[in-house]
């Protein structure tokens, strides 16, 4: 199968197979290790990246179906102003302690401000309650979110 | 480990102008090389960005033994305190010397060395890249140097960790990497009768290849989801003999006195062969908690890589103790100990002994049968939670004699559990090899091996089943059950977390009894200084926050980890819906840690170890039937998620002039309780079995209308 991906803002094409879980297709074919593998049940979130704007788990949807999608990776996020925002105040606020779901969680960070840039606590654990993390680094992730909704000039 | 002969050269040395430490603790996500390069820059004063933290590999890592039991900080800190100060001392003698000047005269700060006889400032690492560093380690040291108040390090990693870019085992990619997974039994009773050939064959034709030995297997392939597809395929092609399945028996059973291996516990340590005190005639009060099988259920699965080179064999592993490992896999392999070498790279948080050292094993069985090529072997989803090593279950049995003025006379506490020593340490009869799962299922398997007690000091089911509390008789018992029906290992805490759940359920049980407030009755036992204030700042804490909330019930816990480690006292708010799922509202963590030397990694291990005990405390049990385990995933095995993350407050004292107590698993023992006490007091139902689940407290409202009548 070939295939045409939009990823971090360039065309890039792919010959995977053709039932390839979008994350395999950018771990293995592409070497975008952001993404991680954590369940592959869509059930935790470590395989998160943005779909048009919103959150998305690629641990199960074949590549296909992300064609025409503006993908971005959590490499990608630091190239978008709010990705890089939520990038700097995870750092900040030492949001993660192993750091397995952190890239994910940037992701649904960087969703939730696009959409909604003064989001509530509540709306912040509503966007994160499909991602895990097992080290008990929320406080400081919902920490996280807030200082980047802070400092949005915009 | 004995620290009297070795060697400033060990911990620390200078490249570059940089200074490396080597810990031999590894980081497994509680910032553990964050806190031991803050200890060197304490005691050498050098900025923060000339400090590198060396990778852990064996031969040229200290083996300073398993990365656990919260000591990384106590043991590590105090190596590497040690090897900075002798190496300041020594510098420092050194310029006096080449100056003829006295060390007295010398001063060290921002990393720069100022005394007499010298016009320019003088590079501290500049100058002791010079050195030997084969310094003999000082056996007395200064104190800690004086300071306003905790440091707080940034996270090291942090940032690539949010852009994606910190590396994990997982992210490896090596020239002629082969990607591997494990195709596993329908459950650990079950034996290979046959794999249908002409599916391997086909494989092989694809360039997937399939290794047997006996019932292990394993695919491997050069691209990762074709691999994937194939351990599939090939596990639709076995013909397992399921001979009985597993037993189907409630974990309350499993677990009595009647089953097992007693030892009276003194002084923190249980004594083979000794009598046990019979039980007092009367008990006033009497309970039995129970703590059912759980899992460390990593985030990452578990992997391991491994590449056969001749005889030699290197291996990378997010094992907690890769010279256990090494030596254990060199018995298997019948290779000379230099022939092995393990380098540590992360996995996900383990938070004990989870599938690590099986997945390097799984590697290097498959590395053994493709010499040459690097082999990386993933665990799935289910394969982690399948099998791990269970942290084993506890029944805690406690009962109380009060006297003619209420006071408890008289404690009896019996722990009665499962071992959590399941790592593959070396021993006698081949014990390391045994604990290596993958050995079960091979050509000449090598079957479980007995379950041995743990006789060390505050070491596993008797991890504090001594109440932190000054009562004057207290009759104490491990009960070791030999024969689980699952494999069980270190997870977090250890027995601390069912004892201290236990105990402090227990406290709360008598304070209401005898109509005491919580927080003074457990005051009323307690004359530490330090274990006083923590109550004290609690009680305050609680009392400012029950002013906001409008939650249904609260509940505290105190615990001292180890009865001399960190000093944790835990407050809780919850709220109880109609169909009682609990809430929790607000969580209060005070904490007493000794000098504080990372203060932001402290507060986050606080944090994560509450997390991870209201998670244990509210949904966490496996289950299991005949054809095999049923928490296979995280709808089956659910977990904390962030719609029940309270706000937490931590509040850590700061004691510059004490001693470091490690602090990784302090807090989660005390949060169970706090949170089960919190439940008692919204709904006048005390649960005894963990964990709570919405269900779970429907049952007991129910049995509870039964006995009203
Ligand atoms: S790996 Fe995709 S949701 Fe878990
Ligand atoms: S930081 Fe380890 S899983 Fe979230």
């Amino acid at each position: 199968m070939e295939l045409t991906l939009r990823i971090n803002g360039r065309d890039r094409s792919v010959r995977s197979e053709e039932d390839t879980p979008l994350l395999y297709v950018l771990r293995d074919e592409l070497k975008l290790k952001g993404a991680k593998f954590g369940c592959g049940l869509e059930q935790c979130g470590a395989c998160a990246v943005l779909a048009d704007g919103e959150a998305t788990f690629t641990c199960v949807s074949p590549a296909a179906a992300f064609a025409g999608s503006e993908i971005v990776t959590p490499e990608g996020l630091a190239e978008t102003e709010c990705g890089a925002r939520v990038q700097a105040a995870f750092a900040e606020a030492s949001a993660a302690q192993c750091g397995y779901c952190t890239p994910g969680l940037a992701i649904a960070a960087t969703a939730l401000l696009m959409r909604n840039p003064s989001p509530s606590r509540e709306e912040a654990k509503a966007e994160m309650q499909m991602h895990l993390c097992r080290c008990g680094s929320h406080p400081r992730v919902l920490r996280a979110v807030e200082l980047a909704a802070s400092r949005n000039r915009k | 480990m004995s620290m009297g002969r070795r060697h400033v050269s060990e911990w620390m040395g200078i490249e570059n102008g940089m200074l490396v430490v080597r810990p031999g603790k590894v980081d497994i996500g509680q910032r553990i090389s964050t806190a031991l390069a803050e200890i060197a820059r304490e005691e050498l004063t050098v900025l923060r960005d000339r400090i590198r933290v060396a990778k852990v590999k064996t031969g040229s890592s200290p083996d300073e033994g398993t990365t656990s039991g919260s000591n990384s900080l106590e043991q590590g800190g105090l190596a590497i305190r040690r090897a900075a100060a002798t190496l300041r001392r020594h510098a420092i003698g050194l310029a006096a010397e080449q100056t003829g000047s006295r060390p007295n005269d010398w001063t060290l700060t921002g990393g720069i060395l100022h005394g007499p006889g010298r016009n320019r400032p003088v590079d501290f690492l500049e100058f002791a890249e010079d050195m030997d560093l084969r310094i003999p380690l000082d056996q007395d040291i200064p104190p800690p140097p004086a300071r306003a108040r905790p440091a707080s390090p940034p996270m090291l990693g942090i940032e690539s960790m949010a852009a994606g870019s910190y590396r994990f085992l997982q992210d490896f990619e090596l020239p002629g990497m082969l990607h591997a997974r494990a195709v596993r039994p329908p459950h650990a009773r079950a034996r290979l009768l046959d794999i249908r050939q002409a599916v391997i064959d086909e494989l092989a034709d694809g360039g997937i290849i399939t290794v047997r030995d006996g019932s292990f297997i394993a695919v491997a392939g050069p691209r990762e989801w074709p691999v994937v597809k194939a351990a599939r395929r090939v596990l639709t092609s076995c013909t397992w003999d399921l001979e009985k399945g597993l037993p189907e028996i409630d974990v309350d059973e499993l677990l009595a006195q009647s089953k097992a291996e007693r030892m009276p516990v003194l002084d923190g340590r249980p004594i083979p062969d000794a009598p046990i005190a019979p039980m007092q005639p009367r008990a006033d009060c009497a309970a039995r908690y129970l703590r059912p099988f759980t899992m460390h259920a990593s985030l990452g699965p578990s992997a391991g890589l491994a590449i056969r080179d001749g005889k030699r064999i290197s291996i990378i592993s997010h094992s907690q103790g890769i010279y256990a490992l090494r030596a254990s896999i060199a018995e298997c392999l019948g290779l000379e100990l230099e022939n092995v070498e393990i380098t540590f790279a992360p996995g996900s948080g383990c938070y004990g002994h989870n599938g690590a050292d099986d997945a390097a094993f799984d590697a290097t069985l498959v590395a053994n049968a493709i010499p040459g090529k690097p082999i990386l072997l993933k665990w799935t989803r289910e394969n982690e939670h399948c099998w791990e090593p269970f942290g084993p279950p506890q029944a805690v049995e406690l009962a109380a004699r009060l006297g003619e003025d209420g006071r408890i006379e008289g404690l009896s506490a019996e722990a009665i559990g499962g071992t959590y020593r399941g790592r593959p340490s070396p021993g006698p009869g081949g014990a390391g090899p045994a604990r290596l799962l993958a050995n079960r299922f091979r050509g000449s398997p090598i079957p479980a091996p007995p379950a041995v007690p743990n006789l060390n000091k505050q070491g596993g089911i008797h991890r504090n089943l001594d109440p932190c509390y000054e009562i004057s008789e207290t009759r104490l018992v491990n009960n070791l059950v030999p024969d689980l029906p699952h494999r069980t290992s270190a997870l977090r805490c250890l027995g601390a977390a069912a004892n201290i759940f236990a105990i402090e359920s227990f406290m709360d049980e008598l304070a209401f009894k005898l109509g005491k407030d919580p927080l003074s009755f457990r005051r009323s036992y307690l004359e530490d200084p330090r274990a006083l204030a923590v109550l004290d700042r609690l009680g305050e804490a609680m009392e400012k926050a029950a002013r906001k909330l409008n939650s249904d019930g609260r509940g505290i816990a105190y615990a001292q980890y180890k009865n001399e480690m960190a000093r944790v006292a835990v407050g809780v708010f919850v709220s109880v819906a109609d169909d009682a799922a609990v809430t929790l509202d607000r969580a209060i963590i005070v904490v007493d840690a000794g000098r504080i030397v990372d203060l932001p990694g402290l507060e986050a291990q606080m944090e994560g170890g509450f997390l991870q005990g209201a998670s244990w405390a509210l949904h966490e049990e496996v289950v299991w039937n005949r054809e095999g385990i049923v928490s296979s995933d995280w709808d089956s095995y659910p977990v904390l998620r962030f719609d029940n993350v309270p706000e937490i407050e931590t509040i850590a004292i700061d004691r510059p002039d004490r001693s470091s107590n490690g602090a990784g698993e302090a807090s989660g023992g005390p949060a169970i309780a706090a949170i089960v006490n919190a439940v008692f007091d919204a709904t006048g139902l005390r649960i005894r079995r963990l964990p709570l689940t919405a269900e779970a407290i429907r049952n007991s409202a129910l049995d509870q209308e039964a006995a009203d009548g």
